[in-house]
């Protein structure tokens, strides 16, 4: 499904700050796999991702989804099968717009954004119906500004939004770090059920090990741009928290 | 009455350039300084295909001197202008700023060479003012406000248009750009070309502004585009300020009133007995700056005001 083959990463090239991050990288992603990333900070997680879409060159090496490369492929195409929620809740939805301005946005991924009318009428009941499968009450300030939403609120608009039209990738970077432990774990279980639902492969970053152990099949853990532990469904199973702290 | 009249006449007219620096600057969020040179630019264009009378070409590509064939161009002309800072800033990554300054000043000499010399008058030309299909149409007792009702119509129309397109999709795309780019990109479109887009709509409008005020006024000047920026920024910043708290107001229609309540300040700071009209200028930005630090100050107020309502709630 996705394949990194033999990458290479220096940060600062040819300077006194010259840092070496990846050198001959390799991750084969399954299809359907839900793989958790985790490790310390530097250890090359949020560049993996950043790498995976577009926003970050690489030296050397090769990206290859479903047998085509596309290490060439600018972000902004990359993201016709991607989608990605961020750690800055902000970041994945638009603050100056409203609900249902941002539901239709998104809605519209993949098809051109003409002169047509932005929010199409007969769509509405559908995108109050996602939102109110969310449970966080989004569905009755369709017309409040995204601005005006709380942290939660938003992360969960950015989900769904990001989820909404068919995608073959979900990158999820940190996406419940800035949340508070309660609206966290909502998330995360609205993370889950979305994924599930629509089969999508994912990729999540975290911190929190707990997550990382308790949702997906894959658990991988980066140190200093290696991969330092790597286990798959039963193998993972096996794995707890106290464990993961000793490799760390 | 002739005053205030006045007043009305340069605000709707400025406004059109104002709902172009709109787009930039509240929607964009990209500080565009193109405006300088690309105000003028509407207004050499249409003094040059104006007065160029004896060109065959000309008349045949403006419908023998149309005035309204003519704002077209003009309309054009700023969108190119808008294209080239666009594609400095996004495609050779230069700051939005310097891009706007690249140019503007490219600008100052390139609409001298359109407009042939740094003043050319237009008297007795037909305008989109005053032309025989205006004469016709209009009853004589209306003929006195002619500017005032043509102005109104365009700029209102200008602002409906503009209102449509920010609720279509590609607007949709546009308002999304300026807040976050990166949403714009994960939903699988060039944020880069979006931003350009936004540029060329603004100074679309800008250059089209200049033209319209240039046939009001009867003639181009080439420092007329000298301070178009502030003038636009301040009538925006007022209009938005002024109205933020009333939602039925939208925020072109604010910025158009913002635009006349600026101009109006302006012709009372220039009747104080001791200014010359060299001084404008100098009122110009000092009036921007009042404006800049009134807006502040109401925000602090605000917020004072909330908080002792909270506190009386409390007790």
């Amino acid at each position: 499904m996705l394949e990194l083959k033999n990458i290479y990463k220096t940060f600062n090239e040819g300077t006194v700050n010259e840092s070496k991050l990846f050198s001959d990288f390799n991750l084969k992603v399954e299809k359907n796999d839900f793989v958790s990333i985790v490790g310390n900070n530097g250890s090359g997680k949020t560049s993996l991702i950043n790498i995976i879409c577009g926003s970050l060159d690489i030296d050397k090496g090769q990206i290859i989804v479903k047998g085509e490369d596309i290490t060439k492929k600018k972000d902004f195409l990359r993201y016709q099968n991607i989608g990605r929620v961020y750690q800055d809740p902000s970041m994945g939805t638009c603050t100056e717009m409203t609900v249902l301005e941002n539901m239709a946005l998104a809605d519209n991924k993949g098809k051109s954004y003409n002169l047509g009318r932005g929010t199409r009428k007969n769509r509405i009941s559908y995108y109050k119906e996602s939102l109110s499968k969310l449970n966080l009450g989004l569905e009755n300030k369709l017309n409040i500004k995204v601005g005006e939403l709380s942290g939660g609120q938003r992360q969960g608009m950015a989900l769904l939004m990001a989820t909404m039209t068919p995608i073959e990738f979900l990158i999820l970077d940190e996406h419940t770090a800035a949340l508070d432990p309660k609206t966290a774990d909502i998330v995360m279980e609205l993370t889950c059920k979305v994924v599930r639902e629509k089969n999508i492969t994912t990729i999540m970053v975290t911190h929190n090990i707990k997550y990382a152990l308790e949702y997906g099949n894959r658990i991988i853990m980066l140190n200093q741009g290696r991969i330092a532990l790597d286990r798959t469904n039963e193998e993972k199973e096996d794995l707890t928290v106290d464990k993961v702290f000793s490799i760390y | 009455m002739d005053i205030l009249i006045g007043i009305l006449e340069q605000g709707l007219i400025y406004s059109i350039m104002a709902l172009g620096i709109y787009i930039t600057y509240k929607v964009l969020n990209f500080p565009d300084l193109t405006v300088d040179g690309s105000f003028p630019l509407g207004a050499a264009i249409t003094a040059s295909l104006m007065t160029n009378t004896d060109s065959a070409l000309i008349s045949s590509i403006t419908l023998g001197h149309n005035p309204y064939i003519i704002c077209i161009y003009a309309l054009i002309s700023g969108g190119i202008a808008g294209l080239i800072t666009g594609i400095i800033h996004v495609k050779f990554k230069v700051r939005d700023l310097i891009s706007g300054i690249i140019t503007m000043t490219g600008l100052y000499s390139i609409n001298l060479r359109i407009a042939g010399s740094a003043n050319v008058p237009i008297f007795n030309m037909d305008t989109i003012f005053s032309n025989n299909f205006v004469y016709n149409l209009f009853p004589k007792a209306l003929l006195k406000y002619n500017v005032l009702i043509i102005g109104f119509a365009i700029t209102f129309g200008i602002k409906l248009i503009l209102d449509i397109y920010l609720r279509t999709k590609s607007g949709y795309l546009l308002r999304a750009v300026g807040t976050n780019s990166v949403l714009v990109t994960t939903l699988a479109k060039d944020s880069g070309n979006v931003k350009i887009l936004g540029i060329v709509i603004a100074n679309s409008l800008v250059a089209l502004g200049g033209s319209i005020m240039m046939q009001q006024q009867g003639f181009f000047e080439i420092t007329m585009g000298t301070g178009a920026m502030v003038l636009g920024l301040a009538s925006v910043i007022i209009g938005t300020n002024l109205f933020k708290k009333i939602n039925f107001v939208k925020a072109t229609t604010a910025v158009i009133f913002g635009s006349m309540i600026y101009k109006a300040s302006m012709s009372v700071a220039m009747d104080i007995s001791f200014t010359k009209a060299s001084d404008m200028r100098l009122v110009t930005s000092i009036l921007f700056l009042i404006i800049l630090i009134a807006g502040q100050v109401k925000n602090k107020k605000v917020k004072i005001f909330v908080r002792v309502k909270e506190y009386l709630q409390d007790i």
